[in-house]
């Protein structure tokens, strides 16, 4: 039996910690090292932290904060945002991250993963796939805060970032992400099968029975943002982690 | 003072935050006097084996290494990689390691794996499979952070200090005398990995 992974994911922005609805109005949740403080004491699996604003603001990492943050973390711990090139990667490397977090960069520059990979191995470098439906009920892959609608097929686009060299895929919902509606098990599903890469599911998680849906759909991780800063739906910011939280398979 | 091999791969930091956590004194460093003048060593590491080897080699520190651990018997725990480095050969890059350990370093087995995804990422449970000082008073049901894509293959079993499980059973943690290695991460595993750290600091 395997133990899943079930990551809270941490959206950073200027040194404070927010959570999002469909990618839109960042609600401020709390100071980021003391999340972390919490997620340590209640033995958190794994951390995800995006810096969601960044690639959209064409901002570099904010180096200084996130090394702050590393040193407080004894989980393995993935930061996201801003990474353009294999500098940036060492320097977020250098600051105490296991993995580091590619997306939108990688619409330009798709040669940055085997660049960094060959360095730090595969299992260092995280593709992060944000999907959106469009009307015809298509889904397309977003880039820049989901911004902006690449027009690429997600299931095309996860195998090319795995060719290229990928560790994982994050499949991230726009539509869904802050809703506790639930993750795209379809395409969880769809996408999972046809990628021989660990995937994780992300955006929409509501409850422990997402998790275990989204496993049985192919998932080989999950992560939530909602369910780990908040009460409850539509309730008061509270950061924790249920200790007795075990999924497997 | 523990010294922290840097050879330019892998996650230096976590270690030192960790053992600074645990009130352990460490550096960070590639010092040929620092490392001599060291009570212990870790050989840490993340990336590939082919590039460690290459990194070692150009560091110039390959025949001091083997003066203190195979002479001077200076306890020596290899991370990850680091202690994949230990063996005698990788599947990964083709190319020999240290040899400090009767074991070589292997894919996991495709064939084996009953459609699992590799790399092998997460937490799982060691079995203990001999008494080792970094076992002491570990807690019940030890799980401990893994990320690897490659696994030890002893020849010599004795050497052997814990198994896992990931859908076959392969060795993740290894004992021949002052060498010490683990296939995963001490340092990103909670309460678990504070303790294997201690008890290293303490032999």
């Amino acid at each position: 039996m395997r133990r899943i992974r079930i990551i809270p994911v941490l959206l950073l922005d200027k040194g404070g910690l927010y959570k999002t609805i469909k990618f839109k109005n960042g609600k401020y949740v709390g100071d980021p090292i003391n999340a972390v403080k919490i997620f340590n004491e209640k033995e958190a699996d794994e951390l995800l932290l995006l810096d969601y604003k960044a690639s959209v603001e064409n901002r570099k990492p904010d180096y200084i904060k996130i090394k702050e943050i590393a040193e407080e973390a004894f989980m393995p711990m993935a930061y996201g945002g801003g990474i353009k090139n294999a500098e940036d990667a060492k320097k977020v490397f250098d600051c105490g991250f296991e993995k580091i977090v590619l997306n939108s960069i990688l619409f330009e520059n798709i040669s940055l993963i085997k660049q960094i990979a060959n360095i730090y191995g595969s299992q260092s470098v995280v593709g992060c796939i944000d999907v959106k439906k469009n009307l015809f009920g298509k889904y397309h892959v977003y880039s820049h805060s989901g911004t902006k609608n690449t027009g690429k097929d997600p299931l095309k686009w996860a195998k090319e970032i795995e060719l290229k060299g990928v560790g994982e895929i994050i499949l991230n919902s726009i539509d869904n992400d802050g809703t506790w509606n639930g993750y795209l098990f379809d395409l969880i599903k769809d996408i999972s099968h046809k990628i021989d890469i660990p995937m994780i599911a992300c955006g929409g998680a509501g409850s422990e029975e997402d998790f275990r849906k989204a496993v049985l759909a192919g998932a080989s991780a999950v992560a939530a943002g909602s369910m780990f800063v908040f009460q409850k739906k539509e309730m008061g910011v509270l950061i924790s982690f249920p200790s007795n939280l075990k999924i497997t398979k | 003072m523990i010294a922290i091999i840097n050879y330019g791969l892998g996650n230096l930091a976590s270690i030192k935050n960790m053992c600074k956590l645990v009130g352990i004194e460490a550096q960070i460093t590639n010092d040929i006097k620092v490392i001599s003048q060291a009570s212990k060593l870790i050989l840490p590491g993340v990336g590939h084996f082919e590039k460690g080897m290459e990194n070692l080699h150009a560091s110039e520190l390959i025949p001091l290494l083997d003066e203190l651990v195979l002479n001077k018997k200076i306890p020596v725990l290899g991370i990850c990689l680091g202690a994949q480095l230990m063996t005698k050969h990788s599947e990964e890059g083709n190319v020999d390691g240290l040899g400090w350990v009767d074991a070589i370093t292997v894919r996991f087995d495709q064939s084996k794996i009953n459609g699992l995804k590799v790399p092998h990422m997460g937490w799982s449970e060691i079995h203990l499979t001999k008494t080792n000082p970094l076992w002491l008073d570990l807690l019940p049901e030890p799980r401990f952070y893994f990320v690897h894509t490659y696994h030890f293959l002893f020849e010599n079993k004795e050497e052997i200090s814990a198994t896992s499980t990931y859908s076959y059973d392969f060795a993740c943690a290894f004992q021949k005398e002052n060498i010490f290695g683990t296939q995963f991460h001490p340092e990103k595993s909670h309460k678990f990995g504070m303790k294997v750290l201690e008890n290293f600091n303490r032999l």
